[in-house]
């Protein structure tokens, strides 16, 4: 990025970069020269941050009619969807958005697997990711409290109570987390201002992960260095500006589907009951996005080791390059590789449904073996295949099977078009 | 590009076909047209009118509707009773207001921003009333419940006999939508129980049809707004989006690489 020589046109221009180099960064971003093959997988950066302002927009619409009070946070979720100027849209647009936000970064996350893009030099951008990811599910969980309903309730009594296995010390850090002896209104108030606050880190940590991105540039589908700027690339702007505003409109339309057309359908019934402390749901479910972590959870018998097992299958991910041993990225390339990247997709998958299932009979074995085959993936079969696989023949440049490179490489992307 | 689309729709089939399998219970609900369903859905007025009447007739006794006001009632995309009809509803409730500038309660007739009397004041006093089973608060019933609207629809007509291997206790009903078939609601419907104003026959058919519209439009008042609204926008962003599709291979026709 420091190759640029950019100086303002205009007079202003030059005495305002000259101590604030604005301009500078916005020449950065337009000229920021991007792979030329990066393909619909690479939209989801972009859409990701569209989510985030999403977020953040309509969450700060809705904080300004919300009261966070056990006697009155549920009432006040009705005003917001009866009273309130389009309030329901607001809302709707925010619960779903939730949604919408992990499906994208699951899509985000699946992508940097298959292509290796975690692998060096991009470790930085992608442990501020699995940093940005755990961030996300904590102000997931903790939105999800605020409307104060059955599921609200007895989720976060599930969830904190998970603190509790720590020896010594457990029930201790329960009773702190809650402020009292029970999920009750200082925990609504906590979850509120928590809730509130981590978005804005998040925004933080994602200008770092694109930051840190723009030092070494986008990883490909190719997954080779290449020369920037060169005929391998593209100036981010108009480029890469109209392919990711044409992605997420694609995306919008799906997210509009939802908030117009289904809006509860990912949400749990239970939670347009008000919370009651005295009455248990019949099943305790978490949202659907963190259906796998849930189900790896309930597999251990024992609760501390279960809780460890849930945290260490997220944090395995921030080891992930060092686990990873083979220097080849793209699984274009890597016949093997690319077979137990779809068993693992849809372990995650079984995982995500055996999670949302009692944890008994044949759901409890299920999830059983999909954990075992969770961890043999990052800890046994990344860093053997690294050194057993064979893997083919990488092109030099990204334009040489365009200029009509080797046969290998036509074959192989004709199999990578057939994965997009 | 297609595969794209494709595997858009695979994720989502995963994600609603999950959350229904937990949400659905195993019973075959029985099932009606409703009006409010599609793309275009909306309520059907003289539905919602008359489920207003049975309801207020009926469920009110027990069950409270407190997120609702009078005024709701007269609003557009609701059973739009007109001004002055909402007005005499409000004005047949007795409303406690107060306190006074001598510092007491005092009753009056109710006003459009009232919002619905409840029929008993709080929880306890409901419970100690119905044999200690609180009748739910009706305003967001079938957004609560899995089956949603077929799911009450069903309830209200599923009394039957209990099988000869179920004992029931008193004051306890068997109900085959009912989650374990016992429910401490009698049935609340019978043929001819109401009489309708615009001369419907109030069949328990009709009537269980006719309050399950009136609680989905209590539960989603702005449903037709949200169809309408929904219908443009996304007309809108398809344009938009084969506009930018054009814009873009447009641009990249520059570059020699697809998109």
């Amino acid at each position: 990025m420091s190759d640029h020589d950019y100086r303002p046109k205009s007079k202003v221009g030059q005495w305002f970069n000259d101590r604030l180099p604005l301009l500078t960064l916005a020449n950065h971003l337009t000229d920021y020269p991007t792979p030329k093959n990066l393909n619909y997988w690479w939209t989801f950066g972009g859409i990701l941050t569209f989510c985030l302002i999403t977020q953040i927009v309509t969450g700060l619409t809705l904080a300004m009619h919300y009261i966070a009070h056990a006697d009155m946070a549920f009432e006040s979720v009705e005003h917001i969807m009866r009273d309130v100027n389009y309030g329901w849209l607001i809302r709707y647009i925010h619960a779903n958005g939730a949604s919408m936000f992990f499906l994208a970064v699951y899509i985000h996350i699946f992508r940097s697997l298959f292509y290796g893009s975690y692998k060096a030099p991009r470790e930085i951008i992608w442990i501020i990711g699995i940093i940005i990811y755990l961030l996300m599910m904590a102000a997931a969980f903790m939105g999800y409290v605020l409307p104060w309903g059955q599921m609200s309730f007895w989720g976060a009594t599930v969830i904190t109570n998970l603190f509790s296995a720590i020896p010594l010390v457990g029930e201790g850090i329960v009773t702190w987390l809650w402020g009292g002896y029970s999920v009750d209104n200082p925990t609504l108030t906590r979850f509120f201002t928590l809730h509130y606050l981590i978005p804005f880190l998040i925004l933080g940590l994602v200008i770092l992960h694109i930051w840190a991105l723009h030092v070494p540039g986008n990883n490909n589908p190719v997954g080779i260095d290449i020369k920037k700027p060169s005929k391998d690339t593209v100036p981010f702007h108009p480029y890469i500006v109209i392919k990711d505003g044409f992605a997420l409109l694609m995306f919008m339309i799906v997210f509009a589907f939802f908030v117009f057309y289904a809006p509860n359908i990912l949400g749990h019934a239970d939670n347009y009951i008000e919370a009651n402390p005295m009455v248990t749901p019949a099943h305790i479910v978490p949202e659907w996005y963190l259906l796998p972590f849930y189900a790896i959870l309930r597999s251990v018998p024992d609760k501390l080791l279960g809780v460890v097992a849930m945290l260490s299958a997220i944090l395995i991910l921030a080891v992930l390059p060092w686990l990873d041993t083979s220097k080849i990225r793209s699984a274009v390339f890597r016949p093997l590789y690319k077979q137990f990247y779809w068993i693992l997709v849809a372990d995650v998958l079984i995982l995500g449904y055996v999670g949302a299932m009692p944890a008994e009979g044949l759901y409890l074995l299920i999830a059983r073996v999909a954990t075992a085959y969770y961890f043999l993936h990052f800890l046994v079969i990344l860093p053997v295949l690294g050194f057993k696989e064979k893997t083919l023949p990488v092109p030099l440049s990204i334009t040489e099977p365009v200029l009509g490179g080797s046969p290998n490489l036509a074959a192989a992307r004709n199999k990578e078009s057939k994965i997009e | 590009m297609k595969n794209l689309f494709k595997l858009f729709s695979i994720i989502i089939l995963i994600i609603t076909s999950n959350s229904y399998s937990f949400a659905a219970e195993k019973v075959e609900y029985l099932k009606t047209d409703w009006s409010f369903k599609g793309l275009f859905g909306k309520f059907d007025r003289a539905s919602l009118q008359r489920g207003y009447q049975v309801y207020t007739e009926v469920c009110a006794s027990c069950h409270s509707m407190k997120y609702l006001s009078y005024r709701n009632l007269a609003e557009p995309g609701g059973p739009e009773f007109s001004e002055a009809q909402a007005k005499a509803i409000a004005a047949s409730f007795e409303v406690t207001d107060g306190p006074n500038s001598d510092g007491e309660m005092f009753t009056r007739p109710g006003k459009l921003s009232d919002k619905f009397v409840m029929p008993y004041d709080n929880v306890k006093a409901a419970q100690a009333a119905n044999g200690g089973a609180y009748p739910p608060d009706m305003s967001v019933l079938v957004k609560a419940r899995g089956g949603g609207v077929d799911y009450i629809y069903s309830l209200l007509q599923g009394y039957e006999e209990a099988p000869s291997n179920v004992s029931l206790d008193d004051g306890v009903y068997y109900n085959k939508y009912m989650y374990g078939n016992k429910i401490r609601m009698a049935a609340p419907l019978s043929d001819g129980l109401v009489e309708y104003g615009d001369g419907t026959n109030a069949t328990v058919e009709q009537m269980s049809k006719d309050v399950t519209t009136f609680l989905m439009w209590s539960a989603e008042p702005h449903l037709e707004s949200r169809h309408q609204m929904g219908f443009k926008a996304i007309t809108y962003l398809i344009i938009l989006t084969i506009l930018v599709y054009f814009s873009m291979k447009k641009i990249w026709s520059r570059v020699e690489s697809e998109v």
